[in-house]
């Protein structure tokens, strides 16, 4: 096809290049040179990549690779980042496992105790903050405890803390597991009776209620649930069984989650973290400790 | 004959079809095939109604097959505002997680909308822009009308089935779980089929073209088409648990599995998004700025290299993973190799305007055009500088990453494709001019703003989220659980997800302007579809 034919034939202008000679739908192409910057940035990096690969591991060998001069490996640059870590902090985590647990406080031991907040804080928020939430505020609706309140189920103790925190509350990997079980009462009570326990557990928590049904629910109380809510409601720690009377609810305290909790029970589960107390255990002691310390120190420790 | 050969085949397929579906054993399955079988009845009813109908008799040898191309740039602009809108809403749902609606969990959640969006944006809007484009390119710098008779509608429509199938098994939960390669065997098995049909038109009309020489656009266009077949065979290597059902096993695993998917999804951006698109600009802007293309050297040079080091480039993708470094040193040397291949294609575009640079003023076409070659080459920088390990330890799996992507897709593989629309609809409607230039001002500017809120947004939340990620205390503790680095991007996902809706707006005025020139136009006195005798 020559240049007349083409309706829509590029006009040249004055001053431009020349062209190939070619033309496609009327479209040219200038014989302008490749743009020498844009060529000698291109054999720059081209250099720049060679030198790379002769310092870094690159080229696949046989069943290897080279190396690379500067002996770096990815894998070797993370382990040197936490050893030199560990290093520093090897002697403070080798006091924190000597000492006794309240001894790590601000006025004692404020290294220690620095050492602890810090490190309980990232350990929480890595493993713990996936249920109690990263400000350690729980979440009702699925019955995680809120971790900043003064109102504990197994005791707020440093040691029940602790202990808490090694093995873990009603799992099957560690024995020493913190266990109870409440009694779903759904075929064991009337409805009726579950109605009225409900409302008795509403009246002594101060919330609104029917008091018919609640006097009645009283006797339900004292016969089904007092020997581990004890007789006026305030929940015993050794076996685990919540304070019914104070505002605090594990799971909720309104109707329908009292009444869920009385007719099929709870069963909340954590797991263990102490590595030396079972194989299902990430932590060390050390970890464990800063942890126990860094969230009795969250506000309601006892 | 040929017409009882394909009533034959349509009747198979329908039968197979309908004996797959009864024994389907998941439901996806079952849908798909009932969704076969109904078309392939309502094809082969069709058929039978034209069959030994007499054919009109003069075959257009000697005009340009524009059929196929006038319903692709339809179903492009069409494809984009789905896209787009599917984007924009699942945007909002990171900022708004109300909006996985309790009553669509399991089917409108973000991940399945996720690859509804991605391979909406790429593979619907982008793919049948390719399609489109190139039928158009490849006869015009050919002079020769299409190869191949009807199969170039067999490519259009069979990819839109491919695209239907897709889509609808992303929301019914079918996934191979490879990004940008989530459909499942027997909807991979198709697209073979298509695309096989695809290289043939293309490589068809390239033989019988009537020009000495193969124009630079049909290079990148050829390069994308037979690029992609390799890399779309090779990924999607599976053993299906059963011919009847929609599951299916890698043939990889592991590493090699993860080596495989990324030398895939990397040069799924190298040959689709970049290849592709570059065959587009090759054609568009020489024409809508009227000069010729800056240099035929340099096109020649880039091209090579482009090709050459892009399929290599893939590793950067797994830095610090379980890839040997080894592998990971050479995706990152190869990504900073191939800066200046990339940036061969921006000065190309953009040279080309020299001697016509005043255009930009009056031509918002051309602005549209060119900015998209800025944005190209923006993200052609991003990329090779990501791509080295130290920045990529910081970005990679930050939201740095989805804002690279989005410079490069909104703001190279969109604009330019709207470009393409707005050159190739009066053309292929015969009108003298686009029904309104205000318009296309209006949505060059509601797309332009767009992408600066998208892109400074996740510029802004990818660093900070991979600042707060790898933060330590003096003691060597992290400061930060991954929860408190979700909601300091809040904010950030707002303004992105209004750049979404900007972007989006944009695309809505231009499907308007569009619609708009083919049905009010005017006419032009002449037709253009004739291809010029030789």
């Amino acid at each position: 096809m020559t240049e007349e034919k083409h309706p829509e034939e590029q006009k040249l202008q004055e001053g431009d290049p020349d062209t190939t000679g070619h033309s496609w739908d009327g479209i040219k192409e200038f014989n302008n040179p490749l743009p020498r910057w844009w060529l000698w940035t291109f054999y720059a990096t081209i250099v720049w990549a060679l030198i790379y690969t002769v310092l870094y591991p690159a080229w696949p060998l046989v069943s290897t690779s080279t190396a690379g001069i500067l002996g770096y490996s990815t894998r070797g640059e993370v382990a040197e980042d936490i050893s030199s870590f560990e290093a520093m902090n090897a002697p403070v985590r080798a006091e924190i496992e000597e000492v006794e647990l309240a001894a790590i406080n601000p006025d004692d031991n404020p290294d220690l105790y620095n050492y602890a907040q810090q490190g309980g804080e990232a350990l929480f928020m890595t493993w713990c903050s996936q249920c109690h939430g990263s400000g350690a505020a729980g979440v009702q609706a699925s019955g995680y405890p809120n971790l900043l309140d003064d109102d504990w189920l197994w005791g707020g103790s440093l040691d029940e803390i602790h202990y808490t925190i090694s093995h873990g509350i009603r799992n099957e990997d560690d024995l020493d597991a913190r266990y109870s079980e409440m009694t779903a009462f759904d075929e064991i009570l009337t409805d009726e009776e579950i109605d009225s326990v409900v409302q008795y557990v509403r009246s002594i928590s101060d919330q609104e209620h029917d008091s018919t049904l609640a006097s009645a629910g009283e006797e339900v109380f004292l016969n089904n649930c007092a020997s581990c809510h004890m007789d006026d409601g305030t929940g015993d720690r050794f076996l685990g069984a919540p304070n019914l009377t104070d505002a605090i609810w594990l799971y909720g305290g309104d109707v329908a989650s009292i009444e869920e909790t009385v007719r099929y029970s709870r069963f909340g589960v954590m797991p263990p973290w102490s590595a030396e107390a079972s194989d299902a255990g990430r932590l060390s002691e050390a970890e464990v400790r800063s942890l126990a310390v860094y969230v009795h120190s969250l506000g309601g420790g006892e | 004959m040929l017409d009882y050969v394909k009533l034959l085949i349509l009747g198979l397929v329908a039968v197979l079809a309908a004996i797959a579906a009864s024994y389907a054993r998941d439901m996806l399955y079952m849908i798909h095939m009932i969704l076969v079988m109904v078309t392939a009845t309502g094809l082969f009813l069709w058929q039978l109604r034209r069959t030994d109908e007499p054919v009109s008799a003069e075959v257009l040898e000697t005009e340009y097959m524009d059929g196929p191309v006038r319903v692709g740039v339809a179903l492009t602009a069409f494809w984009g505002v789905v896209g787009f809108l599917v984007g924009v809403f699942i945007a909002f749902q990171l900022a708004y997680p109300q909006l996985n609606f309790d009553w669509a969990q399991g089917y409108m959640n973000f991940g399945r909308l996720r690859p509804l969006h991605t391979s909406a944006v790429i593979f619907a809007f982008g793919g049948t822009a390719l399609i489109a484009s190139s039928f158009y390119v490849v006869q015009r710098t050919s002079a020769a009308r299409m190869w191949g008779g009807g199969l170039a509608w067999f490519v259009l429509w069979g990819y839109q089935f491919f695209i239907v199938l897709a889509a609808t098994s992303y929301i019914l939960g079918g996934s191979q779980s490879r990004e940008y390669a989530e459909p499942e065997w027997y909807i991979d098995l198709w697209l073979t089929v298509v695309w096989v049909a695809y290289l043939a038109v293309f490589m068809g009309t390239l033989i019988k073209r009537k020009e000495p020489h193969i124009y630079v656009a049909n290079w990148f266009y050829l390069s994308f088409i037979v690029t992609v077949a390799m890399l779309h065979v090779v990924n999607n290597l599976a053993v299906p648990v059963s011919i009847f059902g929609s599951r299916s096993v890698s043939l990889f695993s592991g590493v090699q599995d993860a080596m495989t998917q990324w030398w895939y999804g990397h040069n799924a951006v190298g040959f689709f998004l970049t290849a592709g698109f570059l065959g587009m600009m090759y054609y568009f802007i020489p024409k809508q700025a009227e000069r010729p293309v800056y240099s035929y050297k340099l096109s020649i040079i880039h091209f090579w290299a482009l090709i050459f080091i892009y399929i290599w480039a893939g590793p950067h993708h797994l830095h610090y993973t379980a890839l040997p470094d080894w592998a990971s040193t050479l995706g990152m040397v190869f990504s900073i190799v191939l800066w200046m291949p990339s940036w061969g294609g921006m000065i190309n575009g953009l040279m080309t305007l020299s001697g016509a640079w005043d255009k930009l003023r009056t031509d918002p076409v051309l602005r549209m055009m060119v900015t998209s070659v800025a944005f190209y080459g923006m993200s052609t920088f991003e990329g090779p500088m990501m791509s080295i390990r130290a920045v990529n330890s910081l970005s990679h799996y930050t939201d740095w990453t989805i804002g690279h992507v989005h410079s490069g897709a909104l703001g190279w593989n969109g604009m330019i494709t709207f470009g393409m629309l707005y050159y190739l609809v009066p053309k292929l409607w015969n009108r003298q001019a686009l029904y309104s230039l205000r318009m296309v001002s209006w949505h060059y500017w509601l797309a332009t703003i767009g992408i600066v809120l998208y892109a400074a947004s996740m510029w802004v939340t990818g660093i900070m989220e991979g600042l707060m990620w790898r933060e330590v205390d003096d003691q060597g503790f992290l400061v930060n659980s991954f929860a408190d680095t979700v909601a300091a991007k809040f904010p950030m996902y707002v303004v992105r997800g209004l750049g979404g809706v900007l972007y989006l707006g944009g695309a809505l005025i231009m499907a308007y302007n569009l619609w708009m020139t083919v049905r009010k136009g005017v006419a032009k006195a002449t037709t253009t579809a004739a291809a010029p005798a030789e």
